[in-house]
């Protein structure tokens, strides 16, 4: 799926999406939630990124702002050619359907009063001239595609259970033929058992329409199964972004192998392992430390960490990471570099309890 | 490790049924089950498989109606909780047996602050003074990891990150020094980075304060890194339970065994495709006269049509777990199926 060595499909850079506070009597504008600052990522056609990151890391803020959702304050997102940031509003649209987005909350995210054959043909209706036949019968196709029984076209989606709102949830998606998915947790609200179906599900449609994905996500093993390629956010900015085999086998941002090691195997010998314990909590956004933005919690922080922020840069081939322990310059403004040894120990011990 | 003294709570024919308009719902189905002193019990199960109902039952507190307790005893020592009075309920609740619920925002009161909501337990059950409740308050929040504690008890719970709400939700609990801590997915709500850490302060609290506690969660993962024992639960039944490892190295219910195959790790080999379990959990009207799983199991045959498996114990080469499971496949006797667990 990765060979293709052509412009890639979806191209980031540079995102910025700040969201303005306003305080005081007079509303003034006092500062801004940092939701997502400068990330930059690219993704190859048929591939599937997955984006991974605590609540109020920015992997929804960055998956929203991608398909304009929100209006970014700065950066470019080329989807297939075009520059989706700063469209036209009419060209905007009319690029829509080549972009769709599966929601977290099936239930939030489907309306009450439609049937499901008005949910799924609404894209539609909006997007083509089709008229009421043509658009049932393509409304039929979609239905087979995620499996749900045509009988159920008439129905409200509250006679459905989770999953199957979420697969009427992916049938609107897949309406107008998109190339690019963003599934912002689309298994994040599913019991267990229903999670691999809708999962499954995704992992299908991909290869039979050639779908390209950015699947965000909480749950690191899901992704570990979904993703070929996976980057972590750590408060509006990745962390690294790596190749899933290499990123699991030996994560090498030090919050990357705090992440992983706080996840818990259903494995009673592996589950009882030492793990990395973080102290404290993730800063707020919009009064990001100093330096860099995991420089609070990490446990080999030195000088450098608290003055200045890494950027995201290739420490190994295909491998990208934002931090001073992988840093081959020496420091730029003359701070203390990373301690020998520290960068030697690095993976082998944490900060253990 | 839990001794063999007299369990510290004993839950016998547990039945609870919510009366709603479209009929009555089944929600817990002949539930029993103990737990011993200083025991951690994991109690696993999808949503609406009873897991929460049937401890909300122990202490009474469901809405009645809809909820109606049908049959069944809890003892808690010598006290049957479904039979005594609701003031002398309301006396256990809280001193004896603490409650941590899912959501930390909601569980807390917004408008008190937390000095206060810590406070009020040990003034009601403990008789203390406001002097010496705010004095333990303080040593609460210190043990459960709440640094300044002393500055924050005028603070508000939305002062509070989600993480250390929880905390001040495990301190309430803790505050009468309960002989049960019932935790109803503690940790769900929370980041996995702070649920390693609600974690890890549960296992220490466990040594410090040896109370046992009854864990209720769907993730598996949580329940193989703290549990001692493990129930799993489905259709508002018991289906299967075993020491932890046991349950993870031998399951012997075919959902047990189709759960634990659903979860893609993060270590060892890739699946190529998830292994999923087909069709959706029952929603139980009637009580069950026939396995509650069969709809969806691989392994159902004639009988499970028919009835309803009891929960029979399991041995491995002729030596007792511990282990048992309600399921006919499972312990019909087998040639040469038995051995591939």
């Amino acid at each position: 799926m990765l060979d293709a060595k052509a412009a890639p499909l979806v191209q980031v850079d540079g995102l910025k999406m700040y969201f303005p506070i306003y305080s005081g009597i007079l509303r003034r504008h006092t500062g801004n939630v940092k939701a997502v600052d400068g990330v930059s990522f690219d993704i190859q056609a048929g591939e599937t990124l997955g984006l991974v990151g605590e609540s109020g890391c920015g992997k929804s803020t960055v998956g929203r702002a991608l398909l304009r959702l929100y209006e970014p304050t700065a950066g470019a997102v080329i989807i297939d050619g075009e520059n989706i940031a700063s469209l036209a509003p009419e060209a905007l649209r009319k690029k829509r359907p080549t972009m769709q987005m599966v929601f977290q909350d099936p239930q939030a995210s489907l309306n009450p009063r439609m049937t499901l054959a008005a949910i799924i043909s609404e894209p539609l209706v909006e997007h083509t001239s089709w008229n009421a036949e043509r658009r049932l019968e393509r409304v039929y196709e979609l239905m087979d595609a995620v499996g749900l029984n045509r009988r159920f076209a008439n129905r409200f989606p509250h006679e459905f259970s989770g999953g199957q709102r979420q697969r009427i949830g992916i049938a609107r998606a897949l309406a107008l033929n998109p190339k690019f998915i963003v599934c912002d947790e689309p298994i994040a609200a599913l019991d267990v058992s229903i999670q691999a179906q809708v999962v499954n599900l995704l992992e299908d449609l991909q290869e039979k329409l050639g779908l390209t994905y950015l699947f965000i996500s909480h749950d690191l093993s899901m992704v570990r199964h979904i993703a070929d390629r996976v980057a972590v956010m750590y408060l509006g900015r990745i962390a690294e972004l790596s190749p899933r085999d290499a990123l699991f086998e030996r994560p090498l941002h030090p919050y990357a192998e705090a992440l992983l090691s706080a996840v818990n195997e259903p494995d009673p010998s592996l589950a009882r392992r030492p793990r990395i314990i973080l102290k404290g909590d993730v800063p707020s956004p919009a009064r990001p430390p100093k330096g860099c933005n995991f420089s609070t919690r990490c446990p080999k922080a030195f000088a450098r960490c608290h003055a200045e922020k890494p950027e995201l840069q290739e420490v190994e081939p295909g491998r990208q990471v934002a931090c001073f322990l992988y840093d081959a310059k020496p420091g730029s403004t003359g701070t203390t570099e990373a301690p020998a040894n520290l960068r030697q120990e690095h993976n082998q011990q944490g900060e253990y309890q | 490790m839990p001794d063999r003294a007299a369990p510290v709570l004993d839950v016998r024919g547990l039945k609870t049924v919510f009366r709603t308009r479209g009929g009555e719902i089944h929600a817990v189905n002949d539930v029993s089950f103990h737990l011993e002193r200083g025991e951690l019990l994991g109690v696993v199960g999808e949503s609406g498989s009873g897991k929460s109902v049937t401890m909300m039952s122990l202490i009474g507190l469901l809405p009645s109606p809809p909820a109606e307790i049908r049959a069944g005893s809890v003892m808690l020592g010598e006290l049957d909780l479904l039979k005594i009075s609701p003031e002398a309920l309301r006396r256990v609740r809280g001193a004896k047996v603490g409650f941590i619920f899912q959501d930390p925002m909601t569980s807390l009161n917004p408008v008190f602050n937390i000095g206060f909501q810590i406070a009020e337990p040990l003034r009601r059950h403990m008789g203390m003074t406001k002097a010496q409740a705010a004095a333990r308050a303080v040593e609460l929040l210190e043990l459960v990891g709440i640094p300044d504690a002393a500055k924050r008890l005028g603070d508000y719970p939305h002062q509070f990150s989600g993480g250390m709400r929880q905390r001040v939700m495990i301190a309430i609990a803790l505050a009468c020094d309960p002989d049960v801590l019932i935790a109803d997915e503690p940790t769900t709500a929370l980041d996995v980075t702070i649920q390693a850490q609600i974690l890890e302060l549960v296992k220490e609290l466990r040594v410090k304060l040896g109370m046992a506690i009854i864990w209720i969660t769907h993730d598996l993962g949580v329940i193989a890194a703290i549990a001692d024992r493990v129930m799993v639960m489905y259709g508002g039944q018991i289906v299967e339970q075993a020491p932890v490892r046991e349950l993870f190295a031998n399951p012997q219910h075919p959902y047990t065994r189709a759960l634990l195959k659903t979860i893609p790790s993060l270590t060892g080999a890739r699946e190529a495709r998830l292994q999923v379990i087909e069709g959706q959990p029952p929603i139980m009207t009637a009580a069950p006269t026939a396995c509650a799983f069969r709809a969806r199991c691989t392994h159902a045959f004639a009988r499970c049509e028919v009835e309803n498996p009891q929960r029979a114990r399991i041995d491995t080469m002729g030596l007792s777990f511990g282990h048992d499971v309600a399921c006919h496949w499972a312990t019909a006797p087998k040639t040469s199926e038995v051995s591939n667990a």
